[in-house]
């Protein structure tokens, strides 16, 4: 029998079998749309943040004081490191045709006050480079005055929600706000930033580095942020900053210096795993829908034993028969892979124009590899009743009832 | 062209052997018209069976056409029934999903005729068989007379050399069965070599050569003048 007749009596009694054949479709359908939809939202959702990364630059060197291991683990607290990381040392790291800029961050939570509104909040105590360094904007008036960083001026800048919630609709600018026992004018007014790297931007105030180093009283640095001139000088910043602190700590090189690049790789490949891992349960489904092909093709062979006896008694082959009842289950599992693959499209369409972080679509190796599953599965369950078809007696199967 | 020697068929049924054939040595010449009688159970059915190569008999030897196929394998079997080999059944066993046409154009799929010469075939066959304006019928919405016809159209259009019937006028009534067997007979004198499996003495008679079986073994096989009287 030729391929082209062997697909069209295949498609006959697909047809033939509207209600079979609709569940079947359906159960394969939803199988193939779940595996590309969780693998989209995973792909979406890593694209997501390794953007949030990409948008800080990947040309960001994070040094930290103390030395850890495990790059991206909590810095250690006061006291537990030998050294602090002082200001002096985030200030000679800009001794490089590599560096383009520095930025020092102290970092503590005080109580900040206006008239009787006040609230916890967190300082930043930095430099002018850091709104260049962390890409930061400006809704009103100016960022911390350049010039000498150990000078300490009682000004600051507002996050948009702590403004809000300080100020309500009165002006901002100008005005003057309590950290701790000590005043500082508003000077400027961050725009609304969100979330960036686990600390939510528009509840901070950003004060001059000298004067949070005498609000809290602490000689050492949060973490310095040193911005190399481009991405391809990342590792000789790296290596310079390793040597300007060793220099400077007597020969001890007791910082951490992590790369933005190497943060970004590691999220990238965990929230890849991650994909994967979902795909493969939903790909579960699959199998759910393979069984349900199994289940399917044994009662059509049962139903059509006669058939079979006939098409023997006609001279089919058992090859012949075995084929026909393959390409059935085939059939069956490319039409619910297709029309899953039809509606995860629709799907994604649909979602992504409600949630706009879902951009793009889903990616086309998904749909590749969830039509092959499909497909595989279809015949890996079709094969047995098939090959049960094969083998049936004729005589037997025509015998009368 | 059939020479059977010493053909038996055992059936195992639990710890029991049933003797369907035993013994059986036929020599059945090209172009005759054999009928095939006997009780119910006597193994009918089944001899026509091994002769049509859809079941092997357990011991003897068969030659189909000067071959030995008695040990043949199933896909060479196929091969012959599907080239040579025409069966007629009681049941009619039309494939319900499919159209009168698409049914008589199974044999020629199987044989892989292409598909313009197919079609050419089987308006040609319907036409033969006065069945062109029921081409495109379901079984199900032919009379029992047609379906039967529609089968032996069927078990013909690849042109065997030899058309087993087994009881094909069983569902029909008197009138139909012999507008059914005149049809037959007529692709018998055609040159075809049929074999009527049938319980009815009429019928029976109207064969060139009858055959008389009982427990399995052929217990007559005379030659009969009567052939055609009512032509
Ligand atoms: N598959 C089988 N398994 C067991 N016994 C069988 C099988 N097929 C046939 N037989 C037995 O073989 C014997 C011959 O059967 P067969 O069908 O050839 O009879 P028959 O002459 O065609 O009868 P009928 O006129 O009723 O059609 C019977 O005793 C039957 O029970
Ligand atoms: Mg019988």
């Amino acid at each position: 029998m030729k391929l082209r007749d062997q697909l069209r009596f295949a498609a006959q009694n697909v047809l033939a079998a509207r209600w079979r054949t609709l569940w079947i479709v359906l159960a394969m359908a939803i199988g193939t749309a779940g595996v590309v939809l969780l693998t989209w939202l995973g792909e979406s959702g890593r694209r997501y943040v390794t953007d949030q990364f990409a948008s800080l630059g990947t040309d960001l060197v994070i040094v930290l004081p103390g030395r850890s291991e495990t790059t991206g683990g909590a810095p250690p607290i006061l006291g537990e490191t030998a050294r602090d990381l002082t200001l002096d040392d985030a200030l000679a790291l800009q001794r490089s045709h590599a560096v383009r800029r520095v930025a020092p961050i102290q970092a503590g939570s005080v109580t900040v006050a206006r008239g009787n509104r006040s609230r916890e909040a967190m300082v930043l105590g930095s430099t002018a480079e850091l709104l260049e360094v962390r890409r930061l904007h400006l809704a009103a008036g100016a960022f911390l005055p350049p010039g000498d960083p150990h000078r300490s001026t009682p000004v600051c800048v507002l996050g948009a929600t702590l403004a809000r919630e300080l100020f309500g609709n009165d002006p901002v600018l100008g005005a003057w706000v309590r950290l701790g026992d000590r005043r500082f004018r508003v000077i400027g007014l961050l725009a609304n930033e969100g979330r960036s790297l686990g600390t939510d931007l528009d509840e901070v105030v950003v004060v001059p580095v000298a004067a949070s180093m005498a609000l809290f009283d602490r000689e050492g640095m949060f973490r310095v942020l040193v911005e190399a001139g481009s991405r391809e000088v990342v590792p000789t910043v790296v290596a310079h900053v390793e040597r300007s602190i060793a220099a400077r700590h007597e020969g001890e090189n007791d910082v951490t210096v992590i790369t933005q690049a190497a943060v970004l790789g590691t999220f990238d490949g965990i929230l890849r795993a991650l994909t994967l891992a979902v795909a493969g349960i939903a790909a579960i489904s699959l199998v759910v829908a393979g069984i349900l092909v199994l289940n399917v093709m044994v009662v059509s062979v049962t139903q059509r034993r006669v058939e079979v006896g006939l098409l023997k008694a006609l001279g089919a082959a058992p090859a012949t028969i075995l084929q026909v009842f393959l390409w059935e289950a085939v059939l069956l599992s490319f039409l619910g892979a297709g029309s899953g693959l039809l509606g995860s499209e629709v799907v994604s369409r649909v979602a992504a124009s409600f949630v706009p972080e879902l951009n793009g679509d889903p990616p086309a190796w998904a749909a590749g590899a969830a039509l092959l599953v499909a497909v595989g599965i279809g015949v890996a369950f079709g094969t047995g009743p098939a090959v049960r078809a094969a083998r049936l007696d004729p005589v037997a199967a025509l015998a009368r009832r | 062209m059939i020479e059977l020697r010493g053909i038996a068929r055992t059936f195992r049924v639990g710890d029991q052997q049933v003797h369907a054939l035993r013994d059986v040595d036929l020599d059945i010449g090209r172009g005759e018209y054999l009928s095939l009688m006997g009780p119910s159970g006597s193994g009918k059915s089944t001899l026509l069976n091994v002769i049509g190569l859809l079941d092997r008999a357990s011991g003897g030897r068969y030659r189909f056409c000067g071959e030995d196929v008695t040990d043949l394998d199933d896909a060479a079997l196929a091969q012959i029934r599907r080239q040579r080999i025409g069966f007629v059944f009681q049941a009619f066993h039309l494939v319900p999903r499919l159209t009168t046409a698409q049914n008589v154009a199974v044999p020629l799929l199987l044989g892989e005729v292409p598909a313009a010469e197919r079609r050419e075939r089987v308006a040609e066959q319907l036409a033969a068989f006065g069945l062109s304006d029921r081409a495109h019928h379901l079984p199900e919405q032919l009379s029992g007379g047609q379906r039967q016809r529609a089968a032996i159209a069927r078990a013909t259009i690849a042109r065997p050399e030899v058309l087993l019937a087994d009881e094909p006028t069983g569902n029909l009534d008197r009138r139909t069965g012999e507008e059914v067997v005149a049809v037959l007979e007529k692709l018998q004198q055609g040159g075809l070599t049929l074999i009527v499996v049938t319980h009815d003495p009429d019928l029976g008679r109207r064969a060139t050569r009858r055959l008389r079986m009982q427990d399995g073994r052929l217990v007559a096989d005379e030659a009969g003048a009567a052939a055609q009287e009512g032509a």
